[in-house]
């Protein structure tokens, strides 16, 4: 039998706020445990929420990035379930009434792309951290992100496989990301996939049953749990199994997923509207002021990049994985007027080197404005690609500006024709026997006669020209 | 001084008749002479209190008095108090020292006012005649073999023995007004949002209001220029400008239009409340009001709807005594379980329990609509009952409660009996309406009686004028309970 995958992701980002959802107290990662933690997220008794609006906000744009519809009645409702690091017993969320409804994002897998609907996106606070290890049999709790403001934003099952979700995941990551709602730090659990997988035979119309795959913090990881539940789901049924619905966790370690719960330990979360938050009303300027200080979104940036640019669609999709490599594109392709040139070079030398250094495009040591100029002297022949290459590593190690090494390298394309053949005349003088052998019909001769040339102008001869030069004197 | 009002005390402090100091130590006088036999106070703290009495006596001498600076009050223990034991009437915080000051108890330390202590009440407020309190039983100054009300028990009981001038107490379906009316003292709850939430431990957030209790209207006006603002960490607080509550109270009734509710002098009300509220109302006519008969036909639903959505809240706002973080823990347990079982089955009463239990059965899955949205429904019709009534009313009047004090222990094995208590306040913590209770007589065994006012939002100075006027005509809030007879039960007849 053939099997179709299908895949919908609960994502929690954890909202760039600076202060908690519904306290003052700082967001801030990685202080001493219950440090940023304050009355109100510690749940004493007598305390109340109070909304951030900072993070209603974050979430408006992310609604209007998707071309989402905004619920302009928000209300909060309280998910009731009792565990250590929720302080109060309750998680504040919304159910019936999510700030974004709809809305879509549109993924590229390979050479195809497709666009994936979304759900919904609701705003929630986040709970605090338990800590099992190092305490000798007990738990310890840090509540220092207890009240952290999440946005979980939710798919439609549209995803067929490992591939897709993957692709959506990290279109929606370099979305938030792009409209500065999330850090999208996922070492940090700024950014934390819940895969719900199932498999139903092709053709069929009806969902197979799923399990919910929990709290995948990686790319890597999101793969290898899809692909490990497919297989896992595909020999449970043809070997006459039943998939149960459950909550499952992935294990890096033996790349396997687990039980964690089954569906009759599923809690009743007894969801009703938090009496404490009175219903928050988007007003029409509020959504028109935060629609007017959006920055150009990634789709509209690709379409723009290929008219303006003329770079593909493909290319297009590459340099706008994230803000800050688009913004670097533009500005080098401003600087030398090359678009395609100046992408090719975004995309190769630079990419790779930054790779290696495993370094961001923000830490690149070379600036865009640098590697416009670099582009440019490719563009007007100063340099050869050879010689380019040998430029960038002075802009990478800092020894000046793209002139400048040129200069004092003496990487200058030898263009001019009369000095080119004088060094070609040297060379046929010098090398009888390849001239002969070339005239007898051995191409490989021309070569050798082209690379004793290029040799002896010590790599900074035009290879086009010593080409074309060299081919009229033989004829 | 025991029989003092709020103003009076007021100002033999600016006169330097008696220091705050001087004052505030009477009363704890008092309080060590007949507490023991009242129960009313959970936590005393003499230091504290003179401590704080001499910073009123600084602002005094210094100029900086305001109208109550120096009169000392006494808080309910539902009022989160910095470093002060702050119990709620639970196990479950018998060792819960608040580490901050609820917004209640900051204007009250701003307004220069010692805090004598915090008062018992029923467990996390649910309860109607302070039996629930795991501190023990408040008894009735009037005859302590007979409850105060409750939930504010303590507050109302320690006013009317006058171990303190004034107390501060809330109200969530009558906690307020219903002790006022069975200690013969007068209390006000006021329209929801006016007086902040913050700091005061939550029983029902929806209907939690806080309100002054005081021998007389004049006091409550007073107290209340102290409890209302704009706070902006209660995201429920309404942010409108401040009134001054005093500024009708000598306005003459002429003309006023006392509404009269069918529903609440029917069925189910004691004779003797209903000749003494008849009287009242006769005396009001005589200050130039006149009556309307209107009908709240819906707030014979009252109690069932109150009983679905309070306890659907109280589950919720209780979930966080879990023995993770502060209260009383379970000495012994096997898992995490079992640490939250054994935690809540002994540190919460059988009252609290019970309402956790409704309040997590209506909110389950299946149950929800059934009950809650149901209940969310009626509510609205009752709080338009009460809009279309205000066409033709200025306030509405009835009595505070079906009947007077009952005996210690009488209702306590009947859940149903205690709650039909607060059959005529509940509607008006339903409909956010303000509500206050002042006394209008005694029955035959000598307990008081309490007349009840509802006002439109925001018309409590209105409600005040009629409540002052009424006791500047009669003498039923100055009457005192036995002095030097309250160690001992009175007998009856």
């Amino acid at each position: 039998m053939k099997w179709e995958t299908v895949i919908g992701l609960e994502v929690h980002t954890q909202l760039a706020t600076k202060s908690k959802i519904f306290s003052g107290s700082s967001t801030a990662f990685g202080a001493a445990p219950n440090t940023q933690a304050s009355a109100v997220d510690i749940a004493l008794p007598g305390v109340l929420p109070v909304l951030n609006k900072g993070a209603v906000e974050c979430a408006i744009k992310f609604g209007l990035a998707i071309g989402a519809t905004l619920n302009r009645i928000n209300i909060f409702d309280r998910k009731n379930y009792f565990y250590p690091d929720l302080p109060k017993g309750y998680q504040i969320s919304q159910l019936a009434r999510p700030i974004v409804e709809g809305g879509a994002l549109r993924i590229q897998v390979g050479d195809s792309e497709r666009t994936i609907n979304l759900t919904r996106a609701h705003m929630e606070e986040d709970a605090g951290k338990s800590l099992h290890e190092d305490f000798h049999g007990m738990t310890g709790i840090d509540l220092n992100r207890a009240g952290t403001p999440l946005l979980e934003i939710v798919s439609e099952p549209e995803m067929r496989s490992s591939a897709e979700a993957v692709a959506y995941a990290r279109a929606l990551h370099t979305l938030v990301t792009w409209i500065g709602i999330c850090d999208g730090n996922m070492q940090e659990g700024s950014f934390r996939v819940d895969a719900n997988v199932s498999v139903r035979p092709v053709g069929q119309a009806e969902f197979g049953t799923r399990r919910e795959i929990k709290n995948l913090n990686s790319f890597r990881f999101l793969q290898q749990a899809i692909d490990y539940e497919v297989r896992w789901q595909i020999e449970t049924l043809e070997d006459g199994g039943r998939i149960e619905q459950a909550t499952v966790l992935f294990d890096p370690d033996t790349g396997e997923t687990r039980m964690m719960r089954s569906k009759e330990d599923a809690h009743d979360y007894r969801y009703f509207p938090d009496p404490d938050l009175l219903p928050v009303k988007l007003d029409e300027d509020w959504i028109e002021a935060v629609r007017a200080a959006l920055p150009e979104l990634p789709a509209a940036m690709q379409a723009r990049f290929q008219a303006d640019y003329s770079v593909s669609a493909y290319d297009a999709g590459v340099l706008t994985g994230s803000r800050a490599l688009a913004d670097y594109f533009e500005a080098a392709a401003k600087a030398c007027g090359q678009g395609k040139l100046a992408a090719n070079w975004v995309m190769g030398e630079l990419s790779a080197t930054l790779n290696k250094a495993e370094l961001d495009i923000t830490q690149s040591p070379v600036s865009a404005v640098q590697l416009g100029a670099l582009v440019a002297r490719i563009h007007d022949g100063t340099l050869s690609g050879k010689l380019a290459k040998q430029v960038f590593e002075g802009l990478w190690e800092g020894a000046g500006e793209v002139d400048a090494i040129i200069e004092a390298r003496g990487l200058r394309q030898m263009s001019d024709a009369g000095e080119l053949e004088k060094i070609i005349d040297d060379v046929l003088a010098a090398n009888p026997k390849s001239v002969e052998e070339f005239r007898a019909g051995k191409e490989k001769a021309f070569n050798a006669l082209i690379g004793q040339v290029m040799r002896a102008s010590k790599g900074t001869a035009n290879p086009a020209q010593v080409n074309d030069l060299l081919k009229a004197r033989l004829q | 001084m025991s029989d003092a009002s709020l103003s009076a005390l007021a100002a033999q402090l600016a006169a330097k008749q008696v220091s705050s100091r001087e004052l505030a130590q009477q009363y704890l006088d008092r309080i060590a002479t007949l507490n023991p036999s009242i129960n009313a106070f959970i936590t005393l703290d003499a230091d504290k209190t003179l401590a704080e009495a001499a910073v009123a006596d600084a602002l005094i001498a210094a100029g900086k008095a305001g109208p109550l600076t120096g009169v000392p009050i006494a808080h309910k223990d539902i009022f989160c108090t910095d470093g002060w034991l702050t119990t709620c009437g639970s196990k479950m915080l018998h060792n819960f020292v608040a580490p901050y000051d609820a917004h209640v108890i900051q204007r009250f330390k701003a307004a220069g006012m010692p805090s004598l202590g915090k008062t018992n009440m029923d467990e996390f407020a649910m309860g109607s005649s302070n039996e629930t309190s795991y501190f023990g039983a408040v008894k009735n100054p009037w005859n302590t073999t007979y409850v105060p009300g409750g939930s504010s028990g303590g507050a109302a009981a320690c006013v009317a023995a006058r171990m303190a001038p004034a107390a501060t107490g809330t109200d969530t379906g009558g906690s307020i007004r219903q002790p006022a009316a069975l200690c013969g003292i007068t209390g006000l709850k006021p329209t929801y949002g006016l007086v902040s939430r913050f700091g005061m431990i939550a029983f029902a957030s929806s209907l939690d209001q806080a309100g002054p209790m005081a021998p007389s209207a004049k006091d409550c006006a007073l107290l209340l220029n102290v409890m209302t603002g704009f706070d902006p960490n209660d995201s429920t607080s309404l942010e409108r400008e401040k009134e001054d509550y005093t500024r009708d109270l000598d306005q003459p009734l002429t003309g006023l239009r006392v509404g009269l509710p069918r529903e609440f002098f029917a069925e189910g009300l004691n004779n003797e409340v209903a000749t003494a509220v008849e009287a009242a109302i006769a005396e009001l006519k005589k200050l130039g009001a006149t009556t309307v008969e209107i009908s709240l036909a819906n707030s014979k639903l009252a109690i069932p709807v109150y009983y679905v959505l309070a306890p659907a809240e109280a589950s919720s706002n209780l979930s966080r005594f879990d023995g993770v973080r502060y209260g009383y823990r379970a000495p012994e347990y096997t898992n995490l379980d079992d640490m939250y079982c054994k935690t809540r089955a002994q540190g919460f009463g059988a009252e609290v329990k019970r309402r956790i239990m409704i309040g997590a059965y209506v909110l389950s899955h299946g149950y929800y609509d059934a009950y809650y949205l149901q209940a969310q429904k009626i509510r609205r019709l009752i709080a338009d009952d009460f809009s279309a009534a205000f066409k033709t009313c200025d306030v509405i009047l009835g009595p505070t409660a079906p009947g007077t004090a009952f005996k210690l222990g009488e209702k306590s094995d009947d859940p149903v009996e205690m709650y039909l208590n607060d059959l005529y306040t509940i509607p008006a913590n339903l409909a956010g309406l303000p509500g206050m209770s002042l006394p209008c007589g005694f029955d035959a065994k000598g307990l008081p009686i309490g007349l009840q006012l509802v006002g439109n939002y925001f018309s409590e100075a209105k409600m005040l004028n009629v409540a002052h006027q009424f006791q500047r005509a009669t003498d039923w809030h100055k009457r005192l309970p036995p002095q030097g007879e309250a160690s001992g039960a009175r007998s009856e007849g």
